[in-house]
Formats: structure tokens, C-alpha cells, sequence
């Protein structure tokens, strides 16, 4: 037909994509394992709780993604929802009876809230423009936040809110006597299999939805709104139903924050940090891949709970070179963080999954 | 001429820009199994008018009516569901989703699907072997997998018509469907419109200024001008006008 069709050249690059699918593929196969035996693999206080927090954080970014990567609409109320869940939780449990019914209805009106408010921002926003979604999202979120260090009462403030959970989630609790393969089963280990467990099935759900027709019309929305809305596509409708469907599950994940400090504050789950931390996660995973934000999150999860150590461990191994020793201090551990995004966001300007996942004729 | 009631109504539509009016009291009834092509000098005012009709800008003035019904205030979405298909002058794909996908979702659209959240679009295999049938009937089946931004020019604008065919609406508005085709790209277009008009089903609506194209294709042909329909007749007359003559001159000019 036409004379040399742009892109045939790509053909050659097939291999390439199809090694970086199997180191994808691989990655998040040792990230599954690793979660799935965390407990066994990994013991330590230290260890669980970064498990635990990789759970949720995987959760998060990857809702956080949906709305992002697919739906193309940039949130900053994302966080706003991860507490107002941690807060149903935690205002149930901390004001009522503590018990598995309080911690149901918690989470239950938490996620409801979320949906609601996330909802309500979309229609009233999108109907103008999707700038104004962001603009919204950012003006509720910082009401949100005011509320929550404010409302003492309810809140606990700045303080935050310390509470019990159900006797089988707390620390104390033997589910038996005997230790199995070296590990207690006690509380923990349940709150912890709980964390990953619902984490997990939120994930899957997420995954389920982004390759539902549901999800190709969020990508179509993303790439051309224009021509979607031609096809008959109601974009209003798509980018609201994203976005609470996206606040939904950031506020399961909060209720899981919340289950597993046993507190929740502003600083925990609302701060503006975790947002930028979730946009991060999102953007050196690679946008628009579930998978990419699952990478993303268990990165920079780690990266913030071990860089320090390891740059203390290299401080001490280069202490006979003083300028070695003195940029490996650990105090500089955000700066190295700082590089390591620069890096990766240079050499894979499409994020982790994006750039492994790359097909041939992409680009 | 025709019994049957119109398919697709304007009346008195119009838009004005600032103080410019793009497209001025322009009353017009297409009727089911026809074409009508639409002329005029470049910025007569045809694009906004389509625009009119399917929705993307609102109408300061007039009514638009499909199979009777007042769709004036409806949104595109709406309009599109209802039947009222569009492809557009400008190339306006899903750039980095492939070939196949940008027609698929087409299918997914007129199989109003779009709302499943728990089905795997990947395994509706009845969407997507529609979906290669109608790439193939513009030629672009060895294309499928390509993203859509990586086609030339010509095959961007097969695709944006296969999206429309996809969509099956009983109103078609090609907005110059041909331009910037190669001279073997254009009749696989022109072929298919052809066939889309032997079907005497669907009503269909042409912004072309190539006159054997018009000539060929079309049982009349409407002349708009600074926005006013100026001429409205059969096609060996209308061309023939002196009007016609006059604006075309004005465009060529206009062109440089
Ligand atoms: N969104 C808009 N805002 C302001 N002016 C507009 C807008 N759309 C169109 N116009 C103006 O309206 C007039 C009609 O434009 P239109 O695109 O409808 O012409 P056309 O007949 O399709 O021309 P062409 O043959 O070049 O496609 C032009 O003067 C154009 O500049
Ligand atoms: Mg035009």
C-alpha cells in the first residue's frame, strides 16, 4: 500500500519486550512469594510491619493508578480517602465497644463516605473540565485534613486516636500453644494475613475492573475524551464511577493502615507527604499498569525503611575515606532517595512495568 | 420527492463565535437512503454545522430533530447512541491503543457494554472478530496491532471511518473523508460509501470539495456560504450555478 509504513522497524525490538515481560513477570512473582510468606521468610517485628505496609501501599498506588494511569484525571484528594477509612476504623473502635461489629461498620462507613465524597467531587467538577478535579479534589483535601486535626473530639486531633482491635487481631492472642515452622501464631500473624489477603483480593478486584469493558473505556477517556464521548461513551459518568470506585478501595486500604498501627492520626494517612509519596510510586512503576504501581509501592516502601540502614552499613565500610564516608552518611538517605527517582525516571521515562512491557511497534 | 419522514432535521440552526456567526439559520431535512453532499469555500461554516448536528458545540439558535425527536440540548454521547455517527475531518483516534482496540471499543460502544466492570474485554471474542471485520473492510486487517499514531496519514483516516462503520449509526456525517489521501487510498473511502448508500438504509451526509466525488456519489447537494444554505438542488444543477462557480473560485483563492 503506502510506501514504507512507519513503525515496521520495531519488529526487531519484539525479543527485547518479550525478555522484559519475563523480568516483569518475575519481579512480581517474588513480590507476591515474598508477601505470601512474609512471616516465615522475613521474621522480625520490623520485617512484618514492612510487609504489611508494602500490602497496603500496593494497594493504594494501584487504585491511586486507576485514576491516574487510566482514567487520566490527576487526584489529590487520594490520601484524603486512605484516612477518612483509617479514621472509620479507628473512631469506631476508639468511641464504641471494641469488637468485630464496631470494626465492620467502621470500615463500612468509611469506604461509603469516601465513595460518596469522591463521587460528589467528579460530577461536580468534571461536568466543567478535568482541571477543575484537580483543583476540588486538592481544595476538599486540605478541608479534610484541617477537620481531622481539628474535630478534637472525635478525631483525637493531632494526637490521633489509639485503640484496641478484636481480641484475635491483638498482639496478645495465642492461636496455639506451639510455635509452627519457628513462627507464634499469635494476633499478628493473623492481622498480618488479614492485611494480605484483603490486600490481595483488592488488587485482583482492581485488576479485574481495568480489563473489563469498564476499563478500556477509562483508557479510551484518558487517550481522546473527545472522540469517547462521540462514540457514545458518557465521560462524565466513566471518570465519577473511576473515581469512587478508585476512593473505595483507598479507603479499604486505610481501614487495613488502621488495623495494623493499632492508631491513626492526620500525619499516618491524610499528610500531603503520602500523596506525593502515592504520585511517586505511580509514576516510577509506570503509569497505566496496575503492576507497574504494585513495583512502585514496594520500592519505595523499601527504600524508606532500608536505604538508611544500608547506607549506615556503607558509611561503615568506607570509614577510612572521608568523602565516600561523608556521602553515605545516613542522614542523606532522602537525597540519595531523590537520585535513585531522577535515575529511574531518566532511564525509564514510561516507569518499571511500562518500559519492561514496551511491545513491539510501541514507540 | 421522498415520502419518507426525515431521518435527521435542522431548523433555523445556528451559532455565532464572538460576533461572527459560523452558521446562520440553516434549515435543511435529510431523509433515510440518501446522500447529500455538502459544499462550500473553506470556513463556509460545514464543519461547524456537523458540529451542530452531532452535538460538539450547542446551538445558539434553532433545532436539531432525529426521526423526529428534538436532540437540540443532548450531549454527543447521547446523540451517538440514538444513531447519529460521526467521523471527523481532523484525524481523532486513541493514539497510543492499537488499531484493533481503537475499533473495538467502537463495537464495545454500539454493544453498550461499557459499563462491565467484571467481564475481561480480552475474551468478548464476538467484539473482537467484529471489530477485524470491519478493519478489513477498509483495508487495515495487516494493521491490527499497530498503535494507531504509528499509521500514516491515509491509513489514520481509514481507521477513524472503520470506527464510524463500527458504531453501525442510521445517520452518517463524513467530514471530508477523503483529504489528504493518496489517489489509491481514496476510492477503498469512496468504495465503502458507495456501499453504505446501496444499502438505502442508513442517511448519509458528505463534506466534499472534490466535484467528481460529489457528482458520483451524491442526489443532492446543499452550498453553504458564510454559514447560509445558498443553493440546494440536484447535483448537475447546483454544480453548475453560478454561485457555486463564484464560491469555489473564492476558495481556490483563498488556498493560494
Ligand atoms: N470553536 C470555534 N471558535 C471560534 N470560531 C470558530 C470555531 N469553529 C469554527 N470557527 C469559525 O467558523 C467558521 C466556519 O468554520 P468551519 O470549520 O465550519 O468551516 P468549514 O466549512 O468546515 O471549512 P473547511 O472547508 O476549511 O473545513 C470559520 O471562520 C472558523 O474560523
Ligand atoms: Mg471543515
Amino acid at each position: 500500500m503506502s510506501p514504507a509504513p512507519p513503525g515496521r522497524g520495531a519488529h526487531v525490538r519484539a525479543p527485547p519486550g518479550r525478555v522484559g515481560r519475563l523480568v516483569l513477570g518475575l519481579l512480581l512473582a517474588a513480590l507476591l512469594a515474598a508477601l505470601a510468606f512474609a512471616p516465615f521468610l522475613f521474621p522480625g517485628t520490623r520485617a512484618m510491619a514492612t510487609a504489611s505496609r508494602i500490602a497496603i501501599f500496593v494497594v493504594l498506588a494501584a487504585s491511586y493508578d486507576v485514576l491516574l494511569g487510566y482514567a487520566g484525571i490527576v487526584s489529590f484528594a487520594h490520601t484524603m480517602f486512605f484516612g477518612i477509612g483509617a479514621y472509620g476504623v479507628a473512631i469506631a473502635l476508639a468511641r464504641f465497644t471494641p469488637g468485630w461489629g464496631a470494626l465492620v461498620l467502621g470500615a463500612a462507613a468509611g469506604i461509603g463516605l469516601s465513595m460518596l465524597l469522591a463521587a460528589l467531587i467528579a460530577l461536580l467538577s468534571l461536568r466543567v473540565r478535568a482541571i477543575f478535579f484537580s483543583m476540588l479534589s486538592l481544595a476538599v483535601a486540605s478541608v479534610a485534613l484541617t477537620l481531622a486535626s481539628q474535630l478534637r473530639d472525635l478525631t483525637g486531633g493531632e494526637d490521633g486516636l489509639t485503640f484496641s482491635v478484636p481480641a484475635a487481631l491483638s498482639p496478645g492472642f495465642r492461636l496455639l500453644a506451639h510455635p509452627v515452622l519457628g513462627v507464634r501464631l499469635d494476633g499478628r500473624l493473623l492481622t498480618y494475613y488479614l492485611i494480605f489477603l484483603v490486600a490481595l483480593g483488592l488488587f485482583l478486584f482492581l485488576l479485574r475492573v481495568v480489563n473489563a469493558p469498564f476499563g478500556r473505556v477509562l483508557q479510551a477517556i484518558r487517550e481522546n475524551e473527545f472522540r469517547a464521548e462521540a462514540l457514545g461513551y458518557r465521560v462524565v459518568l466513566y471518570r465519577s464511577l473511576a473515581s469512587a470506585i478508585a476512593a473505595g478501595v483507598a479507603a479499604s486500604a486505610g481501614v487495613l493502615m488502621a488495623l495494623l498501627l493499632r492508631y491513626n492520626g492526620p500525619a499516618t494517612t491524610m499528610s500531603f507527604a503520602i500523596m506525593v509519596d502515592l504520585l511517586l510510586m505511580v509514576v516510577i512503576g509506570g503509569m497505566g499498569t496496575l503492576y507497574g504501581a504494585a513495583l512502585g509501592a514496594a520500592l519505595m516502601v523499601l527504600a524508606q525503611y532500608y536505604l538508611e540502614s544500608l547506607l549506615q552499613a556503607l558509611a561503615e565500610a568506607a570509614a577510612g575515606l572521608p568523602l565516600l564516608a561523608a556521602l553515605f552518611d545516613p542522614d542523606r538517605w532522602l537525597l540519595w532517595l531523590g537520585l535513585i527517582f531522577v535515575l529511574i525516571v531518566y532511564f525509564f521515562p514510561a516507569g518499571l512495568a511500562g518500559s519492561l512491557r514496551l511491545r513491539a511497534g510501541e514507540e | 420527492m421522498t415520502p419518507a419522514p426525515p431521518a435527521l432535521e435542522s431548523e433555523g440552526l445556528g451559532i455565532r463565535f464572538g460576533g461572527q456567526v459560523a452558521v446562520d439559520d440553516v434549515s435543511c431535512a435529510f431523509h433515510p437512503g440518501t446522500l447529500t453532499a455538502i459544499v462550500g469555500p473553506n470556513g463556509a461554516g460545514k464543519t461547524t454545522y456537523f458540529n451542530l448536528l452531532s452535538g460538539q458545540l450547542r446551538a445558539s439558535a434553532g433545532e436539531v430533530r432525529l426521526d423526529g425527536v428534538t436532540i437540540t440540548r443532548l450531549p454527543p454521547s447521547r446523540r451517538s447512541r440514538l444513531g447519529l455517527g460521526r467521523a471527523f475531518q481532523l484525524t481523532n483516534l486513541f493514539p497510543t491503543l492499537t488499531v484493533l482496540e481503537n475499533v473495538r471499543l467502537a463495537v464495545q460502544a454500539r454493544a453498550g457494554i461499557g459499563l462491565d466492570v467484571f467481564s475481561r474485554a480480552a475474551r468478548l471474542r464476538a467484539l473482537i472478530e467484529r471489530a477485524h471485520a470491519v478493519l478489513a473492510q477498509v483495508r487495515l486487517q495487516t494493521r491490527a496491532a499497530v498503535p494507531a499514531v504509528a499509521l500514516s496519514h491515509g491509513d489514520q483516516r481509514k481507521l477513524d471511518i472503520a470506527i464510524l462503520l463500527a458504531l453501525e449509526p442510521s445517520v452518517f456525517l463524513f467530514d471530508e473523508p477523503t483529504a489528504g489521501m493518496s489517489v489509491d487510498e481514496a476510492p477503498v473511502v469512496l468504495d465503502l460509501i458507495e456501499q453504505i448508500k446501496a444499502a438505502r438504509r442508513a442517511t448519509i451526509l458528505l463534506v466534499e470539495h472534490k466535484m467528481d466525488v460529489v457528482r458520483r456519489l451524491a442526489d443532492r447537494v446543499i452550498v453553504l456560504h458564510q454559514g447560509r444554505l445558498v443553493a440546494d438542488g440536484a447535483p448537475e444543477d447546483v454544480v453548475a450555478s453560478a454561485l457555486v462557480q463564484e464560491a469555489y473560485l473564492g476558495r481556490q483563492a483563498g488556498r493560494g
